[in-house]
């Protein structure tokens, strides 16, 4: 995963509550054994209406998306970040990203931030009245900052440092293999295992 | 000792790693993998020259993409992928449920009719609908590519401990209304992302009374209401479920297992973060409406008006009642059907089929309705077989199919043409869910049952 510091671009505004991971990139998409590929999957169905707002081309290049609340709800689907990543999104903003779409968000790079509903409304209007207006992410300082608008927002310690240093989680994990097997010991014996 | 749930009682004694500042790190008991969000997972292990930690601990199985007939074979890329799950197992040694095979179903069907999935477990796999085992008082949630990697690699997993949440359902359910109409009630009262970063525990008399197939159905549907998981308590129904299956723990260690799990419930006065109360009487079979499983009314309503509901809601709900096509005020039981689909993860257990054949006995599918039922798993298949089930549905014009899961998900050859209206007793009604511009009304395999014979919405009652 590359490391992310910073995020800095125009911003796209899906002023809706709710979208799943279905819409984000249909279930067919996901027959595929690549990990790339999947960008012009993103928003298949909805992207077939031209006043879709990824059709309007002011937001060509935009490197952060704003959305409603619960966005990535439904399917545990990665593909859905996947695809947003090879859109060139680097950050998503709601007042609350679903659990599973959060946890994936993390393991690609794309900065999962969760601020009030006043404040995702407020940049929503900001963009959709000025759709060249530049949006901040900072992973670092964990604020995000556009003209008018500074919010900080929560992400724990490690997920930043996981972010700011590009790791590969296993790795990570690996160096408490001891510590594993450890645990592993003291697993109870009636357990099931496939090889019973 | 503090009070503590029963969710927190599973998670810490699952803590391999416990630093202030740090998500836990926690040990996997169980890790289902199926073919489609397992491939980039297997591929990354390849090329860091990784393993698999505990293949001991991991089943493989193909659902998602699978034929449910040989008249609709997988396209290629499908195969592909099949190929591919199948190369896996065999390189990294990963036991395999592959198409054909006795065993071979839907994942979250196998696992607890194999007697894998049993109480104080830690379960994941790379698909939402994990919740389902849940049931047995186990903690089981959906996972990314990323993380199957991760378990694959390593047995654990990086998470928050997640927050506690109560649902209490008490007295008796009404004749009619199923498993599916209680965690249906439970979603439209506290919304899609009610349950987001808690773990729902479903208690009281009502969820008690509950078969453990019924509990499936209840848990399967967390993720819908936004939960990382959902719980039910271990009990004596519990256990009578998992005594003498296949990898249920035997002779002395069947004791010493039900002297652990009867350790899990939550302890009296043990706080929730929150606690939500229903009675179980005010519950009716639901249907619903919108492009979200909150979206639902019941049975004897109406379309809603958008204008009706919370402002907040207004926006979503004229947009899913333009999607699905319906006009506010419309009777449920006036919508007609064009499809009716018996299966999936939530609704595919011999109870349903049951349940579903005993409504359509001696009946025929309305004439211009596709009716398919899907049983969850090959052994659910042979179990309603030899039970006579699939005569009933054959000759009712039902079509009987092979395990997977089907028109649920829209990624095989069961799909909605685009504008089709399926009554389905599956767990997501998401716009092109079950096929690009198909419609779909979520309901319980008795409604589903009925709604095939009438050809509209209809309790079995409504049959004449």
């Amino acid at each position: 995963m590359n490391a992310v510091r910073r995020v800095t671009g125009r911003a796209l505004p899906l002023d809706r509550a709710n979208v799943d991971t279905d819409q984000i990139i249909p279930a067919h998409w996901l027959k595929r054994v690549e990990r790339t590929g999947y960008g012009a999957g993103l928003f298949e169905a909805w992207r077939r209406d031209p006043a879709f707002v990824l059709n309007d081309p002011r937001y060509a290049g935009a490197r952060v998306l704003i959305a409603g609340a619960n966005f990535g709800s439904g399917s545990s689907r990665e593909h859905a970040v996947w695809a947003l990543v090879e859109a060139g999104f680097r950050a998503v903003i709601a007042p609350r990203l679903a659990d599973i779409f959060r946890s994936n968000c993390l393991k690609s790079g794309l900065v999962p931030v969760e601020i009030a509903a006043d404040a995702v409304a407020k940049l929503l209007r900001l963009v959709e009245n000025d759709p060249g207006a530049e949006i901040t992410v900072d992973v670092e300082r964990r604020t995000v900052e556009a003209p008018g608008v500074r919010v900080a927002f929560t992400l724990d310690d490690h997920a930043r440092a996981r972010l700011l240093e590009g790791l590969d989680d296993i790795a990570v994990t690996l160096a408490h293999a001891d510590e594993i097997t450890q645990y592993e010991s003291t697993r109870a014996t009636w357990l099931p295992s496939l090889r019973d | 000792m503090t009070a503590r749930t029963l969710a927190e009682k599973v998670w810490d004694r699952h803590v391999v790693r416990r630093v202030a500042g740090e998500p836990d790190l926690i040990y996997v008991d169980l890790h289902l993998v199926h073919e489609v969000t397992s491939p980039q997972a297997f591929e990354g292990l390849r090329i860091a020259k990784r393993t698999v930690r505990r293949p001991d601990l991991t089943l493989a199985t193909m659902d998602h993409n699978v034929p449910t007939t040989s008249a609709t074979p997988a396209d290629e890329i499908s195969q592909k992928q099949m190929e591919a799950m199948a190369r896996n197992a065999r390189e990294f040694g990963v036991r395999l449920f592959p198409m054909g095979a006795p065993e071979q179903g839907i994942v979250h069907v196998i696992s607890p009719q194999l007697g894998l999935t049993e109480p104080g477990m830690t379960i994941v796999c790379g698909d939402s609908h994990t919740s389902t085992h849940g049931a047995f008082g186990a903690i089981a949630f959906g996972i990314g590519t990323s993380d199957v990697e991760h378990v694959l690699a390593t047995q654990t997993l990086w998470a928050d401990r997640p927050g506690t949440m109560a649902v209490t359902v008490e007295s008796a359910l009404p004749r009619g209304v199923w498993a599916k109409d209680v965690i249906l009630g439970i979603i439209s009262r506290i919304g899609v992302n009610g349950g987001v970063g808690s773990v729902i525990e479903y208690r009281g008399s009502a969820i008690r009374a509950l078969s453990m197939e019924g509990r499936m159905t209840v848990c399967n549907m967390s993720i819908e209401a936004g939960a990382r998981a959902g719980m039910i308590a271990p009990d004596d129904t519990t256990f009578a479920y998992v005594e003498k299956r296949q990898h249920a723990p035997k002779g002395a260690e069947w004791q010493r297992a039900l002297d652990e799990w009867r350790t899990l419930p939550t302890d009296d006065g043990a706080p929730f973060d929150r606690e939500v109360h229903i009675d179980a009487s005010e519950l009716r079979p639901y249907v619903s409406w919108g492009t979200n499983p909150s979206q639902t009314v019941t049975i004897d309503g109406h379309v809603p008006d958008p204008d009706a509901l919370e402002p907040a809601q207004r926006e979503a709900a004229s947009r899913a009642l333009r999607y699905m096509d319906l006009r506010a005020g419309t009777p449920i039981r006036d919508i007609t059907v064009d499809t009716v689909f018996l299966g999936s993860c939530t609704n595919a257990r011999i109870e349903d089929l049951r349940v579903a054949s005993d409504v359509v006995r001696g009946r025929k599918v309305r004439s211009g309705v596709r009716a398919l039922v899907v049983p969850g798993s090959m052994l659910v298949k042979a179990q309603a077989e030899r039970e006579g089930l699939d005569r009933v549905f054959r000759d009712a014009g039902f079509e009987w199919r092979d395990a997977g899961c089907s028109m649920c998900l829209g990624m095989n050859p069961d799909i909605l043409g685009p504008g089709e209206r399926c009554a389905s007793t599956s767990n997501r009604n998401f716009e092109g869910r079950q096929g690009p511009g198909g419609r779909t009304h979520l309901v319980s395999p008795a409604v589903a049952a009925a709604t095939a014979i009438a050809g509209h919405f209809a309790l079995p009652e409504d049959l004449s």
